[in-house]
């Protein structure tokens, strides 16, 4: 739901209703007799109120009402289909780029459905507005289509059952499935056999469609197996960069050095004589706003990638300055932590603080900064494009077909129905791939030279190139009594916001980014306020896993650490101190603009129950408190985002030279609902080390607007010689809602681990990354 | 220049710029895409194939330079290390998006060949070239240690 916020079109700014449609009936049956059922996610209100669609929370604490289940002439998001010869298929709307979002949707439907999951075959969709929303990021696809899904699943169950009836002339009421057939007695028919009958009829009443109880779940809930493993390790799977055309080219682009430079001279005649280059040709300039469109820049057409890259080394270019030609990392470093030492705008204010810390009998400061950082998707952006007279088709790992749809169409001239998007499996997403510039290339190659293309990033282009999760600085003041009790809390934050990308010149923190971490802090203090400033952004700044949630944690749950060492305080028992005692914590109240991640605060609440019990519960499983070897520290951080609860445990041993290992983490997870817990378990393995890593390692700096790491030899990230030994996941039962799972865990991480070396070595980590390139804490 | 190359055991005639990587020769003139690029420059792994049964980085080899020996990729890759390897794979599902995945099998089913039983020092030494972005190490760890109870 955050990304939306940045989105150009409002019709993805929908609130979520599921409605199902018996697609047969409106003629999306592709070969005779296959019944199709489609669920669609419906604007139920204006995009531009702002409220989200209240989906009444059943009795059972989870099954929304049927009464928002209405069929209706809408455009299908999900497809379920089931051919005579009983295979029953299913579209999926959203990306797989690990998460396992093909696993996931097809046990939620084969469990409503009652079919087995082995016979499921699973189709990705392309890319079309008819679907709904396809952004694959927020963690969003089982909180916001777990309901609907399971409807489908059901409604498409009970047709099969009246078909089945007036071909027996019995009442529907007397018949039950069993995987695939609808049962009698003794008698039998298969959905196959039934599924032309069932096409034919209507969807049922909403008020009929009984969804299974709980315990009757075969798959939900269940630690199925990947659908996508068995492929990944024969090296039967295809991404984006792995597309190939009929008569296809490869490209590569010289991307301006600095953003909205242009080229002012450009000599290919050496990048010509590279053998199997084909031609060069300069893409349109880009200028302010940056959105999603392509940076320019000189592209090299060869028949291979290797020439391809070779004819870009040889190419020469001089090229022009810009306004961020001036963009010094370090130097804004410095620009951050002043804004930060002077009062913001409040975006939250509860109490008085500034009195409050006046009169407090001690207080405590903090800033703390954190770098950019690169996505880095193992797989870099690819796309392959092919142009049929004024239509274009590509093929994309993309987070975000629609937007890429939108933007081909608008920077090619050309009507969005021409624009065909396939959807690849992705290498990794991470935010990088929501942004959909890389297909704009390749339309744009493709159509110059006459030929499918396919644009290929290098690393080098990802990493200097690409969408940098923001940079920040913040400022903490807390004041508290002679018993250390916590009386004042004054945060201050600064970042140059994402909506700098799609406006120029916007220098604001935008609401969602506050919200994730800063103006939702859960902290039971009387007075509490949070302010931004002010910070223009000289890069593409995107979003990257958990977004402005990773240095709000990292700085919070820092700070609340270095509370309980000022209080003299376990700092697990302070913690739980300042997260109090359970009870609905609503920031609303204190003017903060909350949008709950697009989900009603009555179905999700900010719940300080549950993230008090994440966080016992990780210190239990951890065995908090017990006596650690020299050397060695445990650290906490509990953070809630996307609509989920994660406590995290970290144990570091750091050497006399400072060298760090991780023996063990524990980390707990309350996400509600949960469809597959053996990939949260992976899930929230991924996302804690992602956060470690980037912690870590990761930074992205700049000098004269250029970004100055190329490679992983100097963009560093994790391996496996310094990943953690060990790592326990406890996933807490509950019947709530379903939260997000794929982004959750990596808050936590940073701010643990930070924690955990103050404990080993009384260093207080406040600027990111931790390690130099030489891996080691400087002591 | 034409050149053959054997390739899972068979024979490709390929004509490529000399000093063309053998990842480039596989992935865009073979058609063997399940050896991956991630970085070019032998720092991820993402593109170990295996010459004669040891793991090199194909990114940064010439396809001239592998004339004549036995190379395989992911997809020709069998015998008794990769079927105990990709067993152990999907018992408890390693991979998370995949793509580092081709790499990370080549790399653990030649330590494996070589070292039935490694420790945890050698696990690290032969892994960590190659690098996994969603970090699925703690898998990929018992994964190798699960493999070798299996040979
Ligand atoms: S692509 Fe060869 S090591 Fe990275
Ligand atoms: S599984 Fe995604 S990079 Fe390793």
């Amino acid at each position: 739901m955050f990304l939306e916020k940045y989105l150009p079109a409002p019709q993805d700014i929908q609130a979520n209703a599921p409605h199902i449609t018996n697609m047969s009936r409106r003629g999306f049956v592709a070969t005779a007799g296959t019944f199709v059922l489609g669920v669609s996610i419906l604007p139920a209100c204006s995009p531009k109120t702002d409220t989200p669609t209240k989906i009444s929370p059943a009795k059972n604490g989870m099954t929304p009402s049927m009464a928002n289940v209405v069929t209706a002439e809408s455009g299908p998001q999900l497809f379920i289909g089931i051919t005579p010869d009983n295979q029953v298929s299913l579209t999926v709307h959203r990306s797989e780029m690990g998460q396992q979002a093909w696993t996931a949707v097809s046990q939620i439907l084969a469990d409503e459905l009652d079919v087995d999951l082995d016979k499921v075959i699973i189709k990705q969709a392309i890319g079309h507005p008819k679907y709904g929303n396809q952004n694959t990021d927020g963690s969003t696809t089982i909180r916001n289509g777990f309901e609907s899904m399971r409807q489908t699943g059901a409604a498409m169950r009970a047709m099969l059952i009246d078909a089945a009836a007036s071909e027996w002339g019995v009442d529907a009421a007397a018949l039950t499935t069993d995987m695939g057939y609808v049962v009698n007695g003794s008698k039998r028919l298969s959905y196959g056999e039934l599924a032309e009958a069932a096409s034919a009829l209507p969807v049922p009443e909403a008020a009929s469609i009984a969804l299974k109880a709980r315990k009757d779940w075969r798959y939900i809930g269940k630690p199925v197996a990947s659908k996508t493993v068995p492929r990944i390790v024969r090296g039967d799977s295809l991404y984006g960069i792995d597309v190939k055309r009929p008569g296809m080219v490869y490209a590569v682009i010289a991307h301006p050095p600095v953003l909205f430079t242009k080229p002012k001279s450009i000599n290919n005649t050496a990048a010509l004589a590279v053998p199997g280059v084909i031609k060069t040709f300069e893409l349109p300039a880009a200028s302010a706003p940056a959105g999603f469109n392509p940076l320019g820049g000189i592209a090299v057409i060869a028949s291979d990638t290797w020439a391809a890259i070779q004819g870009r080394e040889a190419l020469q270019v001089e090229w022009s300055e810009s306004e961020n030609s001036d963009y010094d990392s370090d130097d804004f470093r410095e620009t951050l932590l002043e804004t930060i030492r002077s009062k913001g705008e409040a975006r939250r204010n509860r109490g008085d603080v500034y009195a409050a810390l006046k009169s407090a009998d001690k207080t405590i400061s903090a800033e703390y900064y954190a770098p950019h950082l690169a996505q880095a998707p193992m797989e870099p952006p690819a796309a392959t494009a092919e142009w049929t007279g004024d239509k274009v088709e590509i093929w994309a790992c993309t987070q975000a077909p629609q937007g890429m749809r939108r933007t081909v169409a608008a920077a090619c001239g050309i009507p969005e129905d021409d624009v065909t998007i396939n959807v690849t499996w992705l290498g990794g997403g991470f935010g990088r791939k929501s942004k959909p510039d890389f297909g704009v290339e390749a339309a744009l190659i493709s159509r110059d030279i006459g030929k499918p293309v396919k644009v290929t990033w290098t690393r080098e282009d990802d990493l200097k190139h690409g969408y940098a999760h923001s940079v920040s600085a913040q400022r903490f003041e807390a004041g508290m009594d002679a018993n250390g009790k916590p009386t004042a809390f004054l945060h201050r934050t600064a970042f140059p916001p994402i909506g700098s990308t799609f406006t120029a010149g916007n220098n604001r923190p935008g609401n969602g980014e506050m919200e994730m971490g800063a103006v939702d802090n859960p902290f039971n203090i009387p007075n509490i306020r949070v302010e931004s400033g002010q910070a223009s952004a000289k890069i593409r700044i995107g979003w990257l896993r958990s977004v402005a949630n990773v240095y709000h944690a990292f700085a919070v749950q820092s700070f609340a650490a270095e509370m309980a060492h000022a209080a003299g305080k376990d700092q697990k028992d302070y913690l739980l101190e300042l997260i109090g005692a359970p009870r609905i914590e609503e920031p609303a109240k204190d003017g903060a603009v909350i949008s709950n991640y697009g989900k009603s605060l009555d179905d999700y609440p900010l719940d300080t129950a549950r993230l008090a019990n994440v966080t016992k519960q990780a210190a239990k499983l951890a065995r908090w408190g017990r006596t650690l070897p020299d050397g060695h520290g445990l650290g906490i951080a509990t953070h809630r985002s996307f609509l989920s609860y994660v406590s995290t445990v970290i144990e570091v041993k750091v050497d006399a030279d400072g060298t760090i290992t991780i023996p063990g983490i524990w980390s707990v997870i309350d996400a509600g609902t949960v469809v597959n817990p053996r990939h949260v378990t992976t899930q929230l393995e991924g996302g804690t080390l992602y956060g470690i890593s980037n912690a870590m390692f990761g930074q992205l700096t700049a000098k004269n607007g250029q970004i100055q790491q190329a490679n992983f030899p100097d963009w560093r990230v994790m391996r496996m010689l310094e990943s953690p030994r060990a790592m326990q996941v406890k996933i807490i039962e509950s019947d709530a809602p379903p939260g997000g799972v794929g982004e959750p865990g990596t808050p936590p991480a940073a701010p643990a681990l930070a924690n955990a070396i103050f404990a080993a070595t009384g260093q207080r980590i406040r600027q990111l990354p931790i390690l130099g390139m030489n891996n080691q804490l400087a002591i | 220049m034409a050149i053959t190359l054997k390739i899972n055991g068979k024979s490709e005639t390929v004509t490529a710029a000399e000093g063309t990587p053998l990842l480039w020769v596989l992935r865009d003139h073979i058609g063997l895409t399940g050896t991956k690029f991630g970085c070019g420059v032998a720092q991820c792994g993402a593109c170990t194939v295996h010459v004669d049964g040891a793991p090199i980085r194909s990114c940064i080899t010439a396809h001239e330079d592998v004339e004549g020996s036995d190379i395989v990729t992911i997809e020709g890759l069998s015998g008794k290390a990769a079927n105990v390897i990709r067993a152990a794979w999907e018992a408890i599902d390693v991979p998370q998006c995949g793509y580092c995945q081709s790499g990370q099998i080549m790399s653990a089913a030649a330590l494996i060949n070589e070292n039935p039983n490694p420790s945890d020092q050698d696990i690290d030494d032969a892994m960590s070239g190659n690098i996994c972005r969603c970090a699925t190490y703690l898998r990929i760890r018992s994964a190798i240690k699960d493999a070798a109870k299996a040979i």
